[in-house]
């Protein structure tokens, strides 16, 4: 150790740094040992076959622990303050419908323009020309899919605005989201074959790396500012009324088109 | 080389791009609607751009490394070369390769999800320590496993997804009304978690690659579906976690 006779407070500082920083490191190469064993096995044990560009492989897994990480510390420094900073900003400020106002276009922005909705959507406009709900031409099909994009994009607007209401009343969350299940399966006898598979994935699709933070810190701010909610019990919900509303919004667009 | 620092340069482009409505929205509420000054600007303008770059390594590598492995793999497994050339119906013991595939490739990328471990080191947080974030994340890591083997199996067999996912349904309201009070949002929202950026791609090339090689299925259709099992089973985990948890606790004292 260099610095080590030195009492100034920079150098034990940075020391600190380095080895949190060692630690996230280690943590976020633990996390990707599983996919590592996994891909390693079937590639030479169940398929074999040798390692396609084993270098490539390396410097690739190299990035994906640094990247992991530098994650992880944003979330920490970046994310999660900002999120929960904002909802007790909200919750001081004490206007229902601009937290409302700010809870949907939270939902709408970041879901209109996810890649994999863009992609599923696609896909969902295939499907329905081919079945020939909708004519089988590019110009009908671009449409079908923006419209359900769109849908799709309401909807977790609409997941939020109730998540954050449902946080202010303090109302239990299994009452809601049993409720929306039981509406699924209803709308699940009634909507056509084809749009099931779709409806069902939209769920999953929709909740990004990036919005899935900032609506937790959201959430457990607004819990945590309100007197009488717990952010255990009141904080968490928002992502899961976000994979809810859109498989009810989608089956009843593939009624209605 | 070059080929790579192209591959960073579209990706920093795609993250900003999906990071770009969220600034914008932050931004206009807090100019707009709330209108304070933001403290520590600079530190949380840091975390932004610590996520940004982050996240934009964290897909290259596994664009790089990882995908393109990972799908030729499923398309392998699900060749005829595996499961050997039958004529006519597929049968279902055939693939026994396919549902460990499955299982362990679930399993694996979920462990690895950035957005699932932002859920638990929050609910870590929250709960004081009580809850190890670690536990819910292999808790989840399992449901996933087991969905996406039961996911490949129907498709396989070609049975109606509609029947396996109210099935699930009814199994969640009845654990629901069982486990413990505190677990349940936090379990709700652990089926949203799971299904983002490393999943998806693995598991929907799985999908794909099997209903494209058996015979009878239509990839078009029978092709989706995976993703909702692997969000429906991780709520199922987590509350069954959280039980065998109490159990456990309630025998020591």
């Amino acid at each position: 150790m260099v610095n080590s006779g030195d009492p100034a407070k920079k150098p034990r500082l940075s020391l600190a740094r380095l080895r949190s920083l060692l630690k996230v490191l280690t943590g976020s190469f633990r996390d990707l040992v599983p996919i590592i064993v996994v891909i390693a096995f079937f590639q030479i044990v169940v398929l074999r076959e040798p390692f396609p560009d084993l270098e490539r492989v390396l410097v690739g897994l190299v990035f994906v622990v640094v990247g992991l990480s530098l994650f992880v510390q944003g979330l920490e420094i970046g994310l999660f303050p900002l999120g929960e900073g904002m909802a007790r900003a909200f919750a001081r400020k004490g206007n229902l419908a601009a937290l409302l106002g700010f809870a949907f276009c939270l939902g709408f922005g970041t879901t209109v323009a996810e890649p994999a909705l863009i992609a599923v959507s696609a896909k969902a406009a295939e499907i329905a020309g081919a079945a020939g709900a909708i004519a089988d031409h590019p110009d009908s099909r671009d449409s079908y899919a923006t419209q359900l994009r769109l849908t799709v994009a309401v909807s977790v607007g609409a997941a939020l605005v109730l998540g954050v209401f449902r946080i202010l009343k303090g109302w239990p969350i299994h009452y809601l989201i049993i409720g929306g299940y039981v509406l699924v399966e209803i709308l699940t006898a009634f909507a056509p074959e084809e749009i099931v598979g779709i409806a069902y994935d939209s769920g999953g699709v929709t909740t990004s790396t990036i919005t899935v933070p900032l609506v937790t810190a959201l959430g457990i701010g607004l819990a945590s500012a309100i007197r009488g909610r717990s952010p255990l019990l009141d904080g968490f919900g928002l992502i899961a009324f976000a994979s809810l509303t859109p498989m009810i919004f989608v089956l009843i667009f593939g009624m209605v088109v | 080389m070059v080929e790579l620092l192209e591959h960073m340069f579209w990706a920093t482009l795609g993250t900003l791009r999906d990071i770009a409505p969220i600034a914008v929205i932050l931004l206009g509420f807090q100019v707009l609607v709330l209108r304070q000054r933001v403290s520590n600007l600079g530190r949380l303008s840091g975390g932004f751009v610590y996520v940004v770059i982050g996240l934009t390594l964290f897909l290259v590598g596994l664009e790089e490394a990882l995908f393109p492995i990972g799908e030729t793999m499923a398309e392998q497994l699900t060749s005829s070369r595996m499961v050997g050339d039958r004529q006519g119906a597929p049968d279902w013991r055939d693939y026994g390769w396919v549902y460990a595939f499955a299982a362990a490739i679930g399993f694996a990328t979920t462990v690895a999800e950035p957005a699932l471990i932002a859920v638990s080191l929050k609910a870590e947080e929250i709960s004081g320590g009580s809850l190890s974030g670690f536990g819910l994340r292999i808790a989840v890591a399992v449901g996933v496993a087991l969905g996406v083997a039961l996911g490949t199996f129907r498709i396989v067999t070609g049975t109606p997804l509609p029947l396996y996912i109210v099935a699930g349904y009814v199994i969640v309201i009845v654990q629901t009304t069982r486990t413990v009070k505190t677990i349940v949002p936090l379990a709700y929202d652990s089926g949203g978690v799971t299904t983002s950026t490393v999943t998806v791609p693995v598991v929907t090339a799985l999908g794909l690659g099997l209903a494209s090689t058996i015979p009878g299925r239509n990839p078009l259709i029978d092709g989706f579906g995976l993703i909702a099992f692997a969000s429906l089973f991780p709520i199922m985990s987590v509350m069954g976690y959280a039980m065998l948890i109490a159990r456990l606790k309630s025998g020591k004292s």
